[in-house]
């Protein structure tokens, strides 16, 4: 007998059991294949997403804030890392001898960090920012749970006061409110970036998967200003403001030959690294953004003209007698009635009744036009923002008493940066540069305004008045020709002048012989007595002048003689 | 034909192996890198923190006030000094 047929192994089960085995497999196997096809074809990048996210990372990629500097390379303005401490008030269980000490580690009083961390409501509270890196170490030490740090920045100015109006001032969010930081924020600002990363066990990034987006840190930014400059007359401002008890002051320096704005400050300033007790005046940029009627510093505009159109010319004498002039219901005075003077005395005595009879024989559409090509009316464009334009009224309107009292500086306001941009014409043999707050390579190109001839024959006339038998002979220094022209205007409030306040100002430039620097100064109220331009403001003009001309290393035009403080006599009192 | 599949898999295993090494490899050489470059930043960080430091030192009215006080330095009047005419340095000097 085969061992097959043996009746041992003949089946005893019915056939429909094997089958049935054999499909309940197969069935499995199907659910088996086709769970697997589920998986690997629809749903394969859902489960690759959740794997990667257990061992892939996120990582923030900081960028910092552009530095500023000054035109030697002297930082003015550095962002530097410090830590924002913050936590998740539902996870933070922080009681008793641990909030004591977290309190401490902070600074803060205990009951405001109760407070902050009961706020349940919330999933982020900031407990303190802009911490150093020390204090943050001391917090992290501590160990509490739903405590947590984050990398921030935190702006400091090594100059503090001196350039605050200049430089502005960023937030705690490191974006610019004021200022340069203001203007330039999207040069200065850095772009954080992020990327996806591969972190092994001991939390080191083992391989870069993608880059989400590039960071970009933010540019740096070199400025005109030099900050020796700036400092002497941010110096020199202030002991002028103390010493004559005036409200405010502004200064500003330029560059002749490229507009640069070598140094520009305020009074009151403030100090940009500690920001607590900040007042709105102090915040003014007042150089800039305030327009003010600048009085006699004019003059030399309304001169100018009537030379280049020939209705004049420097030795014309002018009938100034009997010192006032009525026209309609206003009279012009003078303080210092003389029966002629000549166009060049008209500058350097600084006579209104002068002024105004030259302004009369002009048209008013040239005038206008002069004071257009000057730039009064119109914003300097240096960047700032809030940039004051002043006011020049339309000629249509004009009366001729308006057009005679905008001949000395009333009736029109301008703000000291358009007023120090101006006296660039006499400067520069007659043209002019736009004004620029960043470091410049190559000189703009310039416009012209008025001839060489003319802007020669005020640069003498300035000097003139600068020197003994003129209103500003404390602007004078020692080794340098010095022209400028004293303002002092009665300030305005509510469209009246007051009777005992004023503006008083000083505008100039030097050496004469070739013109490096225009400063223009300002004083707000000067009431410690004296007001005039010539004995508040000069003095302050000589100061910045000769150490800013020592600064520069400029060769002197004039022989080493000490300046010897004019008695009274020597000193023309001014119209005011 | 076994004996080809078994060198195969020889030079499967080596190669797999292989893999796993450079891998590795590279792993810790992009670690370094990473170190490295934060260290770059760090150092990035602290060059901001000196420049804000000698810039603090260096502030004109601290410089002036230390001439002034410790030094007893002050401007010179006008009895000592002269000027030299050098033939091209009237030039620009900035």
């Amino acid at each position: 007998m085969k061992f097959g047929d043996s009746p041992v192994l003949a089946p005893t089960f019915p056939p429909w059991r094997s089958r049935l085995l054999v499909t309940l497999v197969a069935v499995a196997f199907g659910a088996l294949a086709g769970r697997a096809v589920y998986l690997q074809g629809w749903s394969r990048d859902f489960l690759q997403a959740k794997g990667e996210l257990r061992y892939s990372r996120t990582l923030e990629i900081p960028a910092h804030r552009g530095r500023i500097f000054d035109r030697n390379g002297e930082a003015l303005a550095v962002s530097t890392p410090v830590k924002a401490i913050w936590a998740i008030p539902e996870d933070a269980a922080v009681a008793g001898r641990d909030l004591e000490r977290l309190a401490a580690a902070l600074e803060l009083p205990r009951e405001e960090l109760r407070r902050k961390l009961a706020d349940s409501g919330r999933d982020f509270v900031y407990l303190k920012r802009q911490l150093p890196p020390e204090t943050a170490e001391r917090v992290a030490a501590l160990r509490l749970p739903g405590i947590h740090q984050s990398r921030e920045y935190r702006r400091y100015y090594p100059a503090g006061e001196t350039v605050a109006h200049v430089l502005g001032f960023t937030d705690v969010d490191d974006v610019g409110r004021e200022g340069i930081e203001l203007a330039y924020q999207d040069h200065l600002a850095g772009r954080p970036g992020s990327r996806r990363v591969i972190k092994d066990r001991l939390g080191q990034v083992v391989e870069d998967l993608e880059s989400i987006r590039e960071a970009r840190d933010g540019r740096d930014l070199v400025l005109a200003l030099d900050s020796r400059i700036q400092n002497l007359a941010y110096a020199e401002l202030k002991r002028a403001v103390a010493g004559h008890r005036a409200k405010g002051g502004g200064i500003v320096v330029l560059d002749v030959g490229t507009g640069e704005v070598l140094a520009l400050a305020n009074l009151p300033s403030y100090n940009p690294n500690n920001r607590t007790r900040l007042s709105t005046a102090s915040l003014r940029n007042r150089a800039v953004t305030d327009a003010f009627e600048p009085g006699s510093t004019l003059k030399p505009f309304t001169i100018a003209l009537a030379l280049e159109t020939g209705q004049v010319a420097s030795s014309t004498r002018i009938t100034v007698a009997p010192g006032s002039l009525t026209i309609g219901p206003a009279t012009i005075r003078d303080a210092h009635p003389e029966k002629a003077l000549t166009v060049e005395q008209v500058i350097q005595k600084s006579s209104n009744v002068g002024a105004a009879k030259i302004a009369l024989a002009l048209a008013p559409a040239t005038m206008w036009a002069m004071f257009d090509d000057i730039g009064f009316g119109a914003a300097p464009r240096l960047g700032f923002p809030g940039e004051a334009i002043g006011k020049v009224r339309p000629y249509k309107t004009w009366r001729p008493v308006e057009q005679a009292t905008m001949s000395y500086g009333h009736g029109i306001s301008v703000s000291l940066v358009q007023l120090a941009r101006a006296y660039t014409v006499f400067a520069r043999d007659g043209d002019l540069v736009p004004l620029s707050l960043l470091k410049v390579d190559t000189p703009p190109p310039a416009r012209r305004v008025i001839s060489s001839r003319t802007a020669e024959s005020v640069r003498h006339m300035l000097e003139l008045a600068a020197q003994p038998g003129g209103t500003g002979p404390r602007a004078r220094i020692m080794g340098y020709r010095v022209a400028g022209k004293t303002g002092t205007a009665h300030k305005q409030e509510n469209g009246a002048y007051l009777p005992d306040r004023y503006h008083s100002s000083f505008v100039g430039f030097a050496p004469a012989s070739q013109p490096r620097l225009v400063i223009a100064v300002m004083l707000d109220e000067p009431s410690a007595g004296q007001y005039y331009g010539g004995a508040v403001a000069a003095p302050v003009f000589a100061r910045v002048m000769a150490g800013s001309l020592r600064i520069l290393g400029v060769a002197p035009d004039a022989p080493l003689t000490p300046v010897e403080t004019p008695p009274g006599a020597l000193e023309v009192r001014e119209s005011v | 034909m076994a004996r080809a599949s078994l060198v195969l898999l020889v030079v499967l295993a080596a190669c797999a192996l292989g893999l796993v090494t450079s891998q590795h490899y590279a792993r810790k050489l992009f670690a370094e890198l990473e170190r490295e470059q934060a260290h770059a930043k760090n150092l990035e960080v602290e060059y901001g923190q000196l420049q804000l430091e000698a810039s603090t030192w260096a502030v004109h009215a601290r410089v002036e006030r230390l001439a002034r006080d410790r030094l007893h330095m002050r401007p010179p009047d006008a009895q000592r000094l002269q000027v030299l005419d050098a033939p091209g340095a009237r030039g620009d000097p900035r």
